[in-house]
């Protein structure tokens, strides 16, 4: 089958993302690869709103913006989002407003039947899962899961109005609603880069983060406050991020492994704390969930704004490791790496991410956990006679140890410091062998970095450079530009500080794509390999990049 | 059994001589010999500024972190390992200034860690200027025409938001500094000591003009009383009150409840969870299963 893609519209508060998760669970549950991803404005209620729900047989972690069905929760969203829907395409909405539609008045038959408005929106539901065909027992069991705690005659309306909705649109449809989507075997995680981020902390032995909020980082902090015994993680909201920073810092020193989480203005304020975690060399993570700035900027809205940002972050000169994984799966993988290098190498870790990865919904099918696991590097204090926490060794890493862990004293100091932590200002000799200490460790550092992910770059006349969050839609735009007959490649960077040994192939047109207005990649990889590019592909709309935005613009490089 | 030689080092102090830091120093010493606190059971945090310097003059455990930013490292020291006696020392530039907003929270936070404050009323390392706790009126290296703004009241701010222990102790005093803070290491919660401490290089009046203004509570205080507490925290001029100024009883501490949970085991002993217990977390992602 081709994809479908399914579009809910409405306005803040009025129930998008809950219509939205509840039919993405329940096309997850019947086998298909779902992907799911909203944009929002930044505002409680009100204003414009969209979930969108790709529908396929493989896993294709890239939006669309055709639609193929558009929900419109009220009238005033048709003019905004009716634009996107394909020739052919069905709009259901509360009221008549053409001939060939489905209209079913939710909130009045929420009224009638429930003498509940509240209702309107599993109405709602059960309209969509009727007109693209969808088994409605498989719908009323995600119901009934969703409203378990809220009690028996609550989760029995909910079935009643969903069923009644189902019944509703299948009277309707008419030629409207072509679409059959039978039970699969296919069997997937549907589950957003937050979730995957948090659970893969909490693997890696995270004991404590400490954040304060920022779209689109909070749902971190908040998914360990709210499986704080599950998971074992103490979340504490910071005062500011500097506080949180510092709080990590502190919690970290003290053996545990911690970590926190924030967007660009968040991490500008952290930036002293990423400096004094490469001094101290004090293991830290910090998620960077990034959106569009400068400043405020678009606080709801996605965008790769903060690479160079983060590359540069923190004075003097030090290790530090970013990361950008591309999707939950990658992201799982990168944060375990992430604790566990900052561990061995004892430096600040960011891992880069942004508003798309971060709230959407991605298809996984198997997150591979395979060999993964937490690789703690702490010493053993028996096999310490004096110990010095800061230690000069030939690959500049320390032995260390955590307070209190034994009667060994750990001494760590923000001032340039002696092998036992102490302030020194022996210029020539400790200072100096202090700076090239913490340096060495780079040299180990990069060959952990894995190279970039690399299709059919050997074949390729032009070849698209991505990183992080869009993979997905290099991928997809890939496979038309293919069908197409062009000769095209990818090269993909999720691992970007230290960059990784690789050399570019010669003789082809290389093209960053990239969601912002300045190609930071392109500047990056440029002064690192000299290695020269035809062009961007930006977007700094505060969308993300899809196929058919980077398709439109491929030509304008091309050839 | 631990003795002074046991919290003595070699490194070479950096103060003045004859700075009243050296005052509060030993009486650091003597009051954690009196507590039969061994060093490594000890964690100072401090931040920047010559107090911050102290950790570095006797052996423990310590971080010497950023200007300001001792009270948030303290905090993820203390819930990380809540065995530690976690000791912040700090200036009233570090902790008044830089890190105000950090104080306000801390207050609120309780969390079971002692603060000692530092307080010379200037900024000593950079030379001289006014600090959030410099008297109107006097000159700072900055303050030309003296300082036109108000002082801070942080023994008073503490109180209002809730700390349950608050003292000033006097650099001149040591013995009687050391009586402080043993009884503020031993309270469980936050307990806050304000020292002063005058600054012999930079500072408007000599020792003795604070060696005569000083005081020390007596029977007549009752510190149990917030109101009385308050009042002393006005005093100030001519008189300087010193000795326990508020003593609450103990309540809920920062983090108590997880902790507690843990066994208040250090966070790094424990296990986290793993790969069986993550891999059925994710099967919760699997739409619908078992519903």
């Amino acid at each position: 089958m081709e994809d479908l893609n399914v579009v809910i519209a409405g306005a803040a508060g009025e129930g998008v993302q809950t219509v939205g998760e509840t039919l993405a669970r329940t096309i997850s549950a019947q086998g298909y690869a779902v992907f799911a991803w909203q944009e929002y404005e930044s505002r409680i209620r009100g204003g414009q709103n969209s979930y969108s729900i790709r529908i396929g047989e493989h896993t294709q972690n890239a939006p669309l913006m055709r639609a193929d069905v558009l929900l419109a929760l009220n009238q005033g969203v048709v003019k905004k989002y009716q634009p996107l829907l394909k020739e052919g395409g069905t709009l259901i909405a509360q009221k008549q407003l053409e001939k060939r539609m489905i209209a079913i008045p939710f909130a009045d038959i929420a009224e009638e039947e429930f003498k509940n408005k509240i209702y309107a929106n599993t109405i709602a539901v059960g309209v969509a899962a009727g007109v693209i065909g969808i088994d409605l027992d498989a719908l009323k069991q995600v119901l009934a899961h969703t409203f378990k705690e809220k009690g028996a005659t609550v989760v029995e309306s909910n079935l009643s109005a969903a069923e009644l909705g189902y019944r509703r649109a299948t009277q309707e449809c008419r030629d409207l609603c072509p679409w059959k989507l039978p039970e699969r075997e296919g069997r997937y995680y549907l589950i957003s880069g937050t979730e995957a981020i948090s659970l893969a902390a909490a693997f890696a032995g995270c004991r404590f983060i400490a954040a304060y909020p920022m779209t689109p980082s909070t749902g971190i902090i908040t998914f360990f406050a709210g499986h704080e015994d599950r998971l074992g993680v103490c979340a504490e909201q910071a005062e500011d991020e500097i506080a949180a920073v510092n709080m990590a810092l502190g919690a970290s020193y003290a053996g545990a492994r911690a970590m926190t989480a924030t967007s660009g203005g968040g991490f500008a304020l952290m930036v002293e704390g990423v400096s004094l975690a490469g001094m101290t060399e004090t293991p830290l993570v910090i998620v960077l969930a990034q959106r569009p700035g400068p400043a405020t900027g678009l606080p709801t809205r996605t965008g790769q704004g903060e690479l160079l940002f983060a590359i540069h972050a923190g004075h003097g000169e030090f290790p530090k490791l970013v990361l950008a994984p591309s999707d939950p799966y990658d992201a799982f993988h990168k944060i375990v790496k992430a604790f566990n290098l900052a561990d061995k190498y004892q430096m600040p870790v960011i891992v880069l991410t942004d508003h798309f990865l971060a709230d959407s919904q991605f298809s996984v099918s198997d997150f591979d956990l395979g060999l993964l696991r937490p690789d703690i590097q702490l010493a053993d204090p028996q096999k310490i006679d004096e110990y010095k926490r800061y230690l000069l060794t030939d690959n500049g890493i320390s032995p260390r140890l955590y307070p209190g862990q034994s009667k060994h004293l750990v001494g760590v100091d923000s001032d340039e410091h002696d092998e036992q932590g102490h302030i020194t200002e022996d210029l020539g000799k400790t200072v100096k062998a202090m700076v090239e200490k913490r340096l060495a460790k780079i040299e180990g550092l990069r060959e952990e970095i894995s190279p970039p992910e690399e299709i059919s770059v050997d074949d390729a006349d032009t070849v698209l450079v991505g990183w992080g969050s869009s993979r997905g839609a290099l991928l997809e735009v890939m496979r038309l530009l293919k069908q197409e007959g062009t000769k095209v490649g990818m090269l993909h960077f999720t691992e970007l500080w230290p960059l990784p040994e690789f050399s570019f192939p010669k003789g082809k047109t290389y093209i960053t794509v990239e969601s912002n207005a300045t190609g930071q990649l392109a500047r990056l990889l440029r002064s690192e390999y000299g290695v020269s590019f035809k062009g961007t592909i930006s977007r700094y709309d505060g969308l993300p990049l899809t196929s058919m935005y980077i398709r439109s613009r491929f030509d304008d490089y091309h050839g | 059994m631990t003795t002074m030689d046991d919290y003595r080092n070699n490194v070479e102090i950096q103060w003045c001589p004859g700075c009243p830091n050296f005052g509060i120093l030993q009486a650091f010493k003597k009051a954690l010999v009196e507590l039969k606190k061994a060093p490594h059971e000890v964690c100072m945090v401090s931040g920047i500024g010559q107090a911050a310097k102290l950790p570095h003059y006797l052996k423990c455990n310590f971080f010497n972190g950023l200007h300001g930013r001792t009270l948030p490292v303290a905090l993820g020291v203390h819930v990380a390992n809540p065995q530690l006696t976690t000791i912040v020392v700090t200036g009233d530039g570090d902790c008044y200034g830089e890190g105000g907003n950090h104080f306000l929270h801390t207050l609120r936070r309780n969390p079971d860690i002692t603060v000692v404050v530092h307080n010379n009323e200037i900024y000593a390392l950079t030379k001289g200027q006014a600090s959030p706790t410099t008297p109107r009126g006097e000159k700072r290296a900055l303050q030309l025409r003296g300082v036109e703004v108000a002082p801070l009241n942080p023994l008073a701010i503490a109180i209002h938001h809730g700390c349950g222990f608050v003292a000033r102790g006097f650099a001149g005093d040591v013995e009687h500094l050391k009586g402080l803070l043993v009884e503020a290491i031993s309270y469980r919660g936050l307990s806050y000591v304000d020292v002063i401490q005058p600054c012999i290089t930079w500072g408007t009046h000599p020792v003795s003009w604070y060696q005569e203004r000083v005081y020390k509570l007596g029977e007549a205080h009752d510190p149990g009383s917030r109101e009385a507490a308050l009042e002393k925290c006005m005093e100030q001029g001519d008189k300087i009150p010193t000795g326990v100024i508020y003593k609450g009883p103990s309540r809920e501490v920062f983090a108590e409840k997880f902790t507690n949970a843990a066994g208040k085991r250090p966070l790094p002993e424990l296990q986290p969870p793993g790969q069986h217990e993550i891999l059925e977390f994710l099967s919760g992602f699997q739409a619908a299963e078992g519903s």
